[in-house]
């Protein structure tokens, strides 16, 4: 590998961890790296670093904000004249949450999403979703939407809590 | 006020993006109507997040139509300064919300033709269509799961919601042929595998339409002779135009103006 191509892995690197350590703004205790909306990184023909990012949701507010929150991390970070790109393919799946995301999800009282998405039945079937607090996977639906795009709300039949429950996509 | 024009003869891709945003926009614009009015708070978080995804699939295919385009112009500048003739949603999207009932019928009618249609489009040989359609097919496939539910329980349910139900499919009924139509401009991208035959969807549409229904226990419709029809050439309900002049009211009255 050239010096120069050395130097590139390396600052592609610094920006990688950089803009993964910034925290989803409506579930702040995920990064975007524990979340999958961080894709990759790359030097450009001018010496800049520019970051890809994906949206969760087409509709995802949130973007905007991870995007500032990124170039700000970068900067601060000393990358050079950093870019975020916006990429919606390959489409965003629940599969790219890391394994540390599901964790630290169900520790802040979300059920994470199932370790494979499949798609579920249309009508009638209902996946299997373990309470964040007691375990219990006597759980049930209470309404297919909850307070932002990517979750259900559920209630847990055996300890009586209501939970967020990060829909399966 | 300047109305930006993009005439019948632009470039076929152009033309059936903005028709695919339009209907998005339109749809997405008349359920956010429901904030504040929605019968109980899980299912106004319900409506204003379907808006919140076909609002953001709409800003995806302006952004894609105003590089279509070229002429500078911006996906802002396509949503807010086109005047009704100039839009081309399905009509179905642009009529009132009407009451629950009326609401999630259309949404179910909607989502069920949308979703086999996101599904095939995302085999687009157009690279920008297909990632915007294989993101949108996973949320209509939860809209129609969403809406399914619905048409099932208020169909199923009490005298009152049958006969809710029973008269929205009435008026709804009329307006889902202009779904399955394909004209010369649709017809020229499914010769070069950019688009997919909607007629080709119908069966499936039909099939997932007499399920839900028949669990309903709401009647299927006989075959209209005749289905409403124009919006994507731009005759659209007396609807549109006030729904627009609500929507555009800020860009037309302050020129420019950004948050």
């Amino acid at each position: 590998m050239s010096v120069v191509a050395l130097a590139d892995a390396a600052l592609r690197q610094r920006a990688l961890a950089a803009a993964g350590a910034v925290a989803d703004p409506e579930i702040p205790v995920l990064s975007i790296a524990d979340l999958g909306v961080l894709r990759d990184a790359r030097v450009t023909e001018d010496g800049g670093v520019e970051v890809d990012i994906t949206p969760t949701y087409s509709g995802c507010p949130a973007m905007g904000m991870i995007a500032v929150q990124v170039e700000a991390a970068l900067l601060a970070a000393g990358l050079p004249a950093p870019r975020v790109r916006l990429v919606l393919s390959p489409a965003w799946t629940t599969d790219w949450m890391s394994a540390e995301g599901r964790a630290k999800l169900r520790d802040y009282g979300i059920a994470p999403p199932a370790p494979r998405a499949t798609r579920r039945g249309l009508f009638g079937l209902e996946e299997e979703v373990a309470c964040p607090r007691c375990g219990s996977t006597a759980t049930e639906t209470l309404s297919e939407f909850g307070s932002t795009a990517c979750k259900a709300l559920r209630r847990c039949t055996a300890c009586r809590e209501p939970f967020d429950h990060f829909k399966c996509l | 006020m300047t109305s930006i024009l993009v005439a019948q003869d632009a470039p076929p891709l152009l033309l059936h993006v903005l028709r695919l945003a339009d209907t998005a926009l339109v749809l997405g614009h008349r359920l956010s109507e429901w904030t504040g009015r929605a019968p109980m708070l899980e299912e106004e978080l319900a409506l204003a997040n379907a808006a919140l995804d076909y609002i953001g699939q709409a800003r995806s295919l302006y952004d894609y139509a105003a590089r279509l385009d070229g002429r500078g112009r911006t996906e802002d500048d396509l949503a807010y300064l086109r005047d009704t003739p100039d839009w081309r949603c399905w009509l179905i999207a642009e009529l009132p919300n009407g009451d629950f009932a009326h609401s999630v019928l259309r949404q179910f009618l909607v989502a069920a033709a949308l979703q086999p249609y996101w599904r095939a489009l995302a085999a687009s040989r157009d690279a920008t269509l297909a990632a915007i359609a294989a993101k949108a097919e996973k949320e209509a496939a939860y809209h129609l799961r969403h809406a399914g539910e619905w048409v099932i329980r208020l169909g199923d349910g009490t005298d009152e919601s049958h006969r809710r139900m029973t008269e929205a499919l009435e008026d709804l009924w009329p307006y889902t042929g202009e779904m399955f139509e394909a004209d010369a401009v649709e017809a020229a991208l499914v010769a070069e595998g950019v688009a997919p035959d909607p007629l080709a969807l119908r069966p499936a549409w039909e099939a997932m339409v007499a399920r839900v229904l028949a669990e309903a226990t709401l009647d299927l419709p006989a075959p209209c002779a005749w289905m409403q029809s124009g919006g994507r050439r731009g005759v659209h309900t007396e609807h549109l135009g006030h729904l627009l002049a609500v929507m555009q009211h800020l860009p037309r009255s302050y020129p420019g103006a950004v948050w």
